[in-house]
């Protein structure tokens, strides 16, 4: 393929039907506008780069690359969009990316590199640099997770916006033989003031389409955004409303089979030997068969097990055969497991100065030792099922050497390589649609079961096949949010002033390499300022599968942390934000979310009781994840019955610059639910290797009756300068150990153990 | 298998499927109608609550044989005063994320409204209880099913 320069590109040819078909012919290396295989167009469409088209119809498609599960990307992205064409949001639609990897989330992987927010040295400017030219080559690493898809596009699709704006500018202005820079646009046209003149975008998208790419694009100004910033609805509430949203499990190709799967109940094992002949004499059934087990996608560890699925002409007739399939196991080596004694192992065996180290200042250990006085206590917390509402479930055809997937999945590059391993063809020859997602927390990265849907397709003979996982099937075969043990030390000179601190915690690295290791994240890069510290964790496996789970990290380390630091500030005889405020003098944008939360929770006024005449009393964290600061102040009262009820938190927020506050309120209220759901009853236990846990039953998320009532308060102004940062994982570790500070304000008591009970 | 009559969302539809078989799955797996969605499969929590003559019951427990003669409304027939009074609150809210637990929401809801025009906040909670939502809408469900008992009482 020839190098072309830049400015001779080819944008394009007008078909037969006014269809426009659209290629580029190289890639240049710097952008991310042009893709290296041309943007399907057509049906009146024109591609103005790798991102837009416009229609004749006036309609503005945005390549979309991300998963919609819940976290309101797809209005996100959208808004960003038609803020730099000009476009309403009306105008806008979206049609799933392909692989090029103009469309990878290079945001997401440049963060999981192990440097310090702030930190602009060589070697960070280095890996970025070696990462991220090898993220404008490998196509299929898009994905959606680590907060971090307002984040990635933030150039690229304002970028895109900005460029197909100025090619209509470009067209509307050689038409009407006047100089560009005299024409504005506005709601999806292009004006020239001086003659009165406009044209709807839809009427120049074509002559667009032949104008030069320009070479540089102009974003516009905070001052001027008009979209960006302002609360806008979610562009997908009507299909919600109304049953017509498209999840996965509500795909429906002709001709549609159903799957029903047992999977072995010990964690990895896998079927000895079944028997199906009383299954295989039932109505509507096709096919009994045996799947072996899937390991983990990068982000975890461990396999799934194997498992005995019958494919059948509808759900329950799969359901009720597979009940019927005689299934001897094989329990494999994890039969014996159990966590309650992994968790205790873990605790016993943890070396508080083994690990790696992210952080070490290098005097923690004299600094202890000649310290006016000492804490030291031990922190844990459980395994965490993700429970997504939608069971997993995938949809796979697989006919004449090629495949069709339509699959609710957070990481479609993963997804389609999987299932054309699993087929042995060519990834190619994968067609994959992404549906919503009903719910992914980190569980939806991962392709054990489109592995299945895609084995179970090549014995249909032709025909999709939908494998959909029971909800018991779903719970106790998950990729468990790990078990951690954390080892907190902290030293104060005779004044009462912190001057060591060091947390070691242990437990499954998701199966990262040591380099690559983001177990500390949240802890070895807080924002406080301590005159020693060492953060390290030492990476223990087991044999439970482990995985992403909103937060990641984050999910325990700002449990360790922010309870450790409130111990800290009760043991220097402190108020607990006061304290705070103390480590972080130098951080102006965290000392801004603290007194922010502390004056909107009244924090230090006395809290009335209850209507019942229960007491109340405060709790507060702060944590910093995914580019944004969160903090917290939950409200909590005890019942007679010795439960922990959470009435209300008021939460802060500086997200950089808001780009939708209706969206980061809303995570910040779903984050929430989640981490209090957590914080209060979830747990994952394993008894002779089998998750006992199974339903909704025994793994209880938070009901409507016990939800707090959630204040959210966006910092505006000290963020202004600042890019958006992540919304969808930062309010979920705050909330855990603000009630538990809050249990200790009221009680006394201090729980160092998820979920929170008291004694 | 056997020929059952049912009446949904004003029709009436002729299903094959044993006695036996969850009203979730004849509407999902024979009807095509998949806006009642599979949660749990033990009325646990809510995703596939449906309408048996007005009141809200859990589909994925209710066997075909026990439907009877009762009318059948699910999501994509759900309409009405109350009906049109949610789906304008749920919207004005933004309550949604994911979606995937709203179809239930809103038929619990539903029914609720119906039978209790203007729920108190403890009303409220027992209608709602046995429908969960991972993505924590139900500070804006709330607001939302106030908003809508509002509207639609106007």
């Amino acid at each position: 393929m020839p190098q072309l320069k830049r400015r001779h590109f080819v944008l394009g040819t007008l078909g037969a039907a006014g269809a426009l078909v659209v290629g580029w012919a190289a890639t240049p290396a710097a952008s991310r506008l042009v893709p290296g295989a041309p943007l399907p167009a057509g049906n009146g469409q024109v591609a103005l780069n790798g991102w837009v088209k416009v229609g004749s119809d006036d309609t503005v498609t945005l390549v979309m690359t991300q998963s919609e599960m819940g976290q309101g990307t797809h209005t996100g992205l959208a808004m960003l969009l038609a803020e730099e064409m000009d476009a309403s949001m009306s105008q806008v639609r979206l049609e799933q990316a392909g692989f090029d990897a103009i469309y990878n989330n290079q945001a997401m992987i440049l963060d999981a590199l192990p440097f310090r927010p702030g930190d602009e040295g060589f070697g960070k400017r280095a890996a970025h640099q070696v990462v991220g030219k090898l993220l404008r080559t490998i196509p299929g690493l898009s994905g959606t997770g680590g907060s971090s898809s307002v984040t990635d596009q933030w150039g690229p699709v304002r970028e895109a916006g900005a460029s197909a704006r100025l090619m209509l500018v470009g067209a509307a202005a050689a038409q009407w033989q006047v100089p560009a820079s005299e024409c504005r646009t506005e709601a999806g046209r292009v004006l020239h003031p001086a003659s009165n003149r406009s044209a709807r975008f839809g009427e120049l998208a074509a002559k667009a389409a032949q104008q030069p790419l320009p070479t540089a694009v102009k974003l516009k100004a905070q001052a001027d955004f008009r979209v960006i910033g302002q609360p806008q609805r979610r562009i997908d509430n009507a299909g919600k409303l109304n049953g017509t949203a498209t999840y996965g499990i509500d795909v429906l190709p002709p001709g549609l089979l159903y799957a029903s799967i047992a999977m072995c109940p010990t964690l990895a094992g896998r079927v000895a030997r079944f028997d199906a002949k009383a299954a295989e004499a039932l109505p509507g059934v096709r096919k009994v068969m045996a799947l072996e087990p899937v390991a983990a996608s990068l982000v975890g560890t461990g396999s799934t097990a194997g498992g005995v699925a019958v494919i059948a002409d509808t759900p329950y007739h799969a359901m009720r055969a597979l009940k019927k399939v005689d299934i001897e196991w094989d329990h494999g080596p994890a039969a014996s497991l159990s966590s309650a004694e992994m968790i205790d192992r873990l605790a016993r065996t943890l070396d508080a100065d083994a690990g790696n180290a992210r952080l070490d200042t290098g005097g923690v250990a004299a600094a202890l030792k000649s310290a006016a006085r000492t804490i030291e206590v031990e922190y844990r917390v459980p395994f965490l099922a993700h429970a997504t509402m939608e069971p997993m479930n995938c949809t796979v055809q697989f006919k004449d050497g090629a495949a069709t997937v339509w699959a609710p999945t957070q990481a479609p590059g993963f997804a389609r390589a999987a299932v054309a391993k699993a087929l042995g063809i060519d990834a190619e020859r994968v067609t994959l649609h992404v549906t919503y997602l009903g719910g992914g927390f980190g569980r939806r990265y991962f392709i054990d079961f489109l592995v299945q849907a895609a084995q179970l397709a090549r014995e249909a003979g032709g025909a999709p096949v939908q494998l959909i996982w029971s909800r018991e099937e779903d719970m106790t075969h998950d990729f468990y949010r790990p078990a951690y043990v954390a080892l907190c030390k902290a030293g104060f000179d005779a004044a009462g002033a912190l001057v060591a601190w060091q947390t070691t915690s242990a437990g499954s690295s998701l199966g990262a390499p040591s380099f690559m290791d983001n177990s500390t994240d949240g802890a070895w890069n807080t924002a406080y300022d301590f005159p020693q510290a060492r953060v390290a964790h030492v990476p223990v496996e087991s044999a439970v599968t482990t995985g992403i789970w909103r937060s990641v990290a984050h999910s325990q380390n700002g449990f360790f942390v922010e309870s450790f630091i409130d111990e800290c500030a009760v043991a220097a005889g402190k108020d607990p934000v006061a304290f705070r405020a103390g480590l972080l003098a130098k951080d102006a944008r965290h000392l801004a979310v603290l007194k922010r939360v502390a004056e909107l929770s009244k924090w230090g006024e006395p809290l009335a009781d209850g209507p019942d005449g229960t007491k109340r009393a405060r709790g507060v964290a702060i944590h910093r994840a995914f580019g944004s600061i969160v903090a917290q102040v939950a409200e909590v009262s005890v019942t007679p019955e010795r439960q922990i009820r959470v009435h209300r938190v008021v939460c802060v927020i500086d997200c950089g610059l808001p780009v939708n506050p209706n969206l980061i309120r809303q995570q910040m209220e779903g984050g929430i639910v989640f981490g209090l759901s957590a914080a209060l009853r979830g747990e994952i236990t394993v008894a002779r290797g089998q998750v006992q846990q199974s339903n909704f039953h025994d793994y209880t998320p938070l009901r409507i009756d016990e939800c707090p009532a959630i204040e959210v308060d966006i910092l505006a102004g000290t963020g202004a300068e600042v890019p958006p940062g992540g919304v969808g994982e930062p309010g979920t570790p705050p909330i855990a150990p603000a009630v538990a500070n809050a249990v200790f304000a009221l009680t006394g008591q201090r729980l160092r153990s998820l979920p929170l009970r008291l004694a | 298998m056997t020929t059952t009559t049912l009446k949904i969302n004003g029709q009436t539809a002729t299903v094959s499927a044993e006695p036996d078989t969850p009203l979730l799955w004849v509407l999902r797996g024979e009807m095509k109608l998949v806006g009642t969605k599979f949660g749990c499969g033990k009325a646990l929590c809510g995703a596939c609550t449906v309408h048996l003559d007005g009141q809200a019951v859990r589909s994925c427990v209710t066997p075909l044989e026990a439907v009877g003669g009762r009318e059948v409304t699910t999501i994509e027939g759900l309409k009405g005063r109350e009906a049109d009074a949610l789906r304008a609150a749920w919207t004005e809210v933004d309550v949604v994320q994911c979606g995937y637990c709203q179809s239930g929401q809103l038929m619990s809801a539903c029914a609720l409204l119906k039978a209790t025009p203007k729920p108190s906040d403890d009303q409220v909670s027992d209608a709602m209880r046995g429908n969960i939502c991972r993505c924590g809408t139900y500070p804006r469900i709330r607001a939302a099913i106030h908003l809508a008992a509002e509207t639609a009482g106007r």
